[in-house]
């Protein structure tokens, strides 16, 4: 029988203070890389005008460029996509409140600066997409919407089957892997779009499946084991689960790996996100969701982790007293 | 309930059999234009998931009222108008299932897969096809108000010598031929000469900024002259977008007499050297209009072999249009699109009935078929601005299917690998129940007439990995129960009992995240949804149920099993 880590007794909980470093070494650089840079947010939440653009001979950017400029088309970017001569063209629109309209005169201004630069027929325009300023601030207001609200779904949702301390957690460890994932589509310049804000979406329901499978597993040792602590507890669930983590995680990142290397272009991305939100999910459903759990137990304790706490009448005055960790 | 073999069995067979049946290619009418330009059904036999617009390119469109020219007093009510007639055009356009519906109660979307010619497409849905039949004023009254519109724009500052055209050189040109018509496309190569002849005017009155003698106005627009008809202002083509700047200030608007409209030609006309852009005086009361408008053809003419657009007006508006013609015989009636006048007004020779004709100079018989289809299906009561347009290539289309597939089978023979590899002859009942997995999720997409998107296949790809989680999770319980020395049926028993709540938290949870995905997503993203939904619900079904059933035909044939292969 092939198990990896199938008895394994690792001391995770005793070990949460480095891992809070490391959450804090990663989170704090890459938030303040987002605070200067900002996202790269595509047309699709900005509002302007795309065209994919394939053509037949070789492309000179900077000739492209020009041709633009002298269509009125200024500070476009233009970025190879995939293939040698597969470009993308991007104008965002400069100033919110602009008649979306102007994103049709700009795909027509466009597609003339190609017919001059490139030649009529030496081309073809694969795609584009022109989207009006307004139509972007909705889309963008209805996605953290959207994060936001399935928070609170979540949550009740827990509250419900386990107790809302639980729910609690969760939430906080998911909202540690949205951050940490948001920051990370910063540092990687990845383009912010509907595909991938669908990524981070999944990437939350991924972690909060993972975080739910060790709770679920505390529960029960909850009950099983009366005498242990809940340190210990926490430490038994997460260890009793690292086989199931490790092959879900192993068989999740086999189909991903085969998308961001065969997918193409549009959906690199997307798995390029989901890749970095099963390590995120793997290391916050132990690192975060349980440590976190643990001090919220600690300062109000339910009924499923009474008797599993630091006996509370030697120290009444702080709660947040480290319990003994066991390895 | 399901504790036999045979009735897990029976149920699992009917899942089967719904999946294929719901997957199974059945004929699927289209509705398609022929050769000759009308429309026909036809029968197509296919496989009934639906791509989306990303996957078999296409064009999608959002259009809001554009109110910037003409405000609407209820807007909810024009919206719903406008989505009728859009869906009346579309159907007459020709695309094989198109979608035309109302998002929130200020947007249609409009999408059309496989289209060839988006800007065609585009025309179509954003032409307001406004019909309106006019007579031409007789009286010169807009010679008459010239004077003082010229005065109230003297009195505000503005000079003729803004712009360079001299009325001479207006004048000069227009005693050219006047009567060559002349479609938009041939005006282009006379806009050099027109440069030329700017040029010179310039030379000729080198920087003058004193008023024009005759005033701004009544330097520019100039009557067509004895035998032109009535009505009828020739302008500089260059001047045109200045002169109808100034005509349209409320100031100068002003003087027009009560009851008169000024029209713009739909097209400038090439007169001499130079493009000329004809305006007309017009009643303001239109005869009739395409309200009363039943049927539009488009039909190339006999005698000229140019297009047309035959009309058929109902009973009240060929009554109105009979009485009206009748009382006018002998003078000039413009027809207008869109508040623009098409061709040269030509002269009513005697009464007309019900049935009339547009002229259409220089198109082609497409287009005549386009107006025709756009006046057929009625007028939108306010024009339609683009707000988002998403345009996807077939190729680029079926590069993504191709794509998609390959990646799903790379990471389908990996989890197939890492399975076998480590759950050996459970692992493999684990691979059977994710054929299962697939087949009800396609099976389950093709019921709800889901579309199957870019973002969907990925879906379906990450979620082959996802989906053996479940089998992982009742595995790795069933292995843990047996170190505890517990028999294997009894592990096996337990193993599928404890891992239940597990699996259902956390795809509820899944679930609900992605449930709040399809209500924000637009396309793509609720095709990702949906599919993630059904993934969702299909891997709960085959983790549990089917590979519970495989489990129990085991123990079955083996009752003696001492040892598990897990």
């Amino acid at each position: 029988m092939l198990r990896l880590f199938g008895n394994a007794n690792y001391d995770f909980i005793g070990a949460r203070r480095y891992a809070y470093g490391l959450t804090a070494a990663i989170l704090l650089p890459g938030l303040l890389f987002l605070l200067l840079k900002g996202l790269n947010y595509s047309i699709e939440f900005t509002g302007g005008t795309l065209l994919q653009v394939r053509s037949n001979k070789a492309v000179n950017v900077a000739d492209l460029r020009s041709g633009l400029d002298r269509e009125g088309v200024h500070g476009a970017e233009i970025q190879n996509f995939g293939a040698e001569n597969e470009y993308v063209i991007r104008a965002r629109i400069a100033k919110p409140g602009s008649d979306a309209n102007d994103t049709q005169a700009t795909a027509d201004a466009v597609r003339s600066a190609l017919d001059k630069v490139l030649g009529a027929g030496n081309y073809t325009v694969a795609r584009t997409e022109a989207v009006g300023p307004k139509v972007g601030g909705e889309l963008r207001q209805k996605a953290f919407l959207a994060i936001f609200l399935s928070f609170f779904a979540v949550l009740a949702y827990l509250a419900y089957r386990f107790e809302w301390r639980f729910g609690l957690a969760a939430v906080i460890a998911t909202a540690h892997d949205i951050l940490a994932t948001i920051a990370f589509i910063g540092v990687l310049r990845l383009e912010v779009s509907l595909t991938v804000v669908a990524a981070v979406l999944s990437m939350v329901g991924y972690s909060l499946n993972d975080t739910i499978i060790i709770f679920d597993r505390v529960r029960e040792n909850l009950h099983k084991h009366k005498q242990e602590r809940f340190a210990q507890i926490l430490n038994r669930s997460i260890n009793e689960t690292l086989p199931r983590s490790v092959l879900t995680h192993g068989t999740t990142m086999a189909s991903l790996l085969a998308l961001t290397i065969f997918g193409g272009e549009v959906i690199r991305p997307f798995a390029l996100v989901m890749l970095f939100g099963v390590f995120t999910g793997t290391f916050s459903s132990i690192y975060i969701a349980s440590p976190v759990l643990m001090a919220i137990e600690q300062r109000w304790p339910g009924p499923a982790a009474r008797g599993h706490l630091a006996p509370k009448k030697a120290a009444p005055s702080s709660p947040t007293r480290k319990p003994q960790t066991v390895g | 309930m399901f504790a036999t073999i045979r009735s897990r069995l029976i149920l699992i067979a009917i899942l089967v059999v719904a999946s294929v049946y719901f997957l199974f290619p059945r004929n699927v009418t289209l509705r398609e234009r022929g050769a000759n330009g009308v429309m026909r059904d036809t029968v197509v036999t296919r496989v009934p998931l639906k791509r989306g617009l990303d996957l078999q390119g296409g064009m999608h469109l959002a259009l809001e009222l554009d109110q910037s020219k003409q405000v609407s007093a209820d807007p909810k009510k024009d919206l719903d108008l406008a989505l009728t007639v859009l869906r009346k055009r579309i159907d007459e356009f020709g695309v094989e299932e198109p979608l035309v519906q109302k998002v929130g109660d200020a947007r249609i979307v409009v999408e059309l897969a496989g289209i060839t010619d988006p800007a065609r497409a585009k025309a179509i849905v954003q032409r307001s096809a406004f019909l309106e039949f006019k007579i031409t004023n007789e009286t010169g009254a807009l010679e008459k108000a010239l004077p003082a519109m010229d005065r109230t724009l003297r009195a505000m500052g503005v000079k003729g010598a803004v712009e360079p055209e001299k009325p001479s050189a207006v004048q000069q040109l227009l005693g050219g031929d006047t009567t060559r018509p002349a479609g938009a496309d041939s005006a282009r190569p006379d806009t050099a000469k027109a440069k030329g002849a700017k040029g010179a005017a310039r030379d000729t009155v080198a920087e003058d900024t004193t008023p024009v003698p005759g005033g701004v106005l009544s330097g520019l627009i100039q009557p067509a002259g004895p035998g032109g008809v009535p009505g009828e202002y020739a302008v500089p083509e260059t001047a045109f977008p200045r002169v109808d700047s100034l005509i349209n200030l409320p100031a100068v608007k002003r003087h027009l007499p009560r009851g008169l409209v000024l029209r713009w030609s739909s097209a400038p006309t090439s007169v001499g050297v130079q493009p000329v852009r004809f305006l007309y005086a017009l009643d303001d009361k239109s005869i009739v209009t395409g309200a009363n408008l039943v049927d539009a053809q488009a039909q190339l003419d006999p005698l000229t072999n140019g297009p047309i657009v035959t009309f058929e007006l109902d009973r009240a508006g060929g009554r109105r249009f009979g009485d009206e013609t009748g009382r006018h015989v002998g003078d000039y009636m413009a027809i207008l699109l869109d508040g623009r006048v098409q061709g040269r007004p030509p002269v009513i020779q005697s009464r007309i009935g019900r049935n009339g004709q547009i002229t259409l100079g220089g198109k082609s018989l497409q287009e005549a078929q386009d107006l025709a289809l756009t006046l057929k299906a009625g007028a939108l009561p306010i024009p339609l601005k683009i707000v988002e347009e998403r345009q996807v290539g077939a190729s680029l289309g079926s590069d993504s299917i191709r794509k998609g597939i390959t990646a799903g089978l790379v990471g389908t023979a990996l989890v197939i690998l890492i399975m076998l590899v480590f759950y050996r002859l459970s692992g493999a009942l684990a691979v059977i129940a994710l054929g299962f997995y697939l087949l009800f999720t396609l099976g389950a997409l093709s019921m709800v007439d889901a579309t199957l998107t870019l973002p969907g296949l990925a879906g379906i790809v990450l979620s082959i990995g996802i989906a053996v989680d479940a089998n992982v999770l009742i595995f790795e319980r069933i292995r843990e129960e047996l170190m505890h020395g517990k028999t294997v049926r009894l592990a096996i028993d337990e193993g599928f009992k404890h891992a239940m709540n597990a699996i259902i938290d956390s795809n509820v949870s899944a679930v609900l995240t992605a449930l709040f995905l399809f209500q924000f997503g637009t396309g793509p993203v609720k095709g990702f949804a949906v599919t993630l939904i059904m993934g969702i619900i299909a891997s709960m079904i085959t983790a549990i149920f089917v590979t519970r059933t495989f489990f129990m035909i085991w123990l079955q044939r083996r009752p003696a099993l001492s040892t598990l292969s897990i």
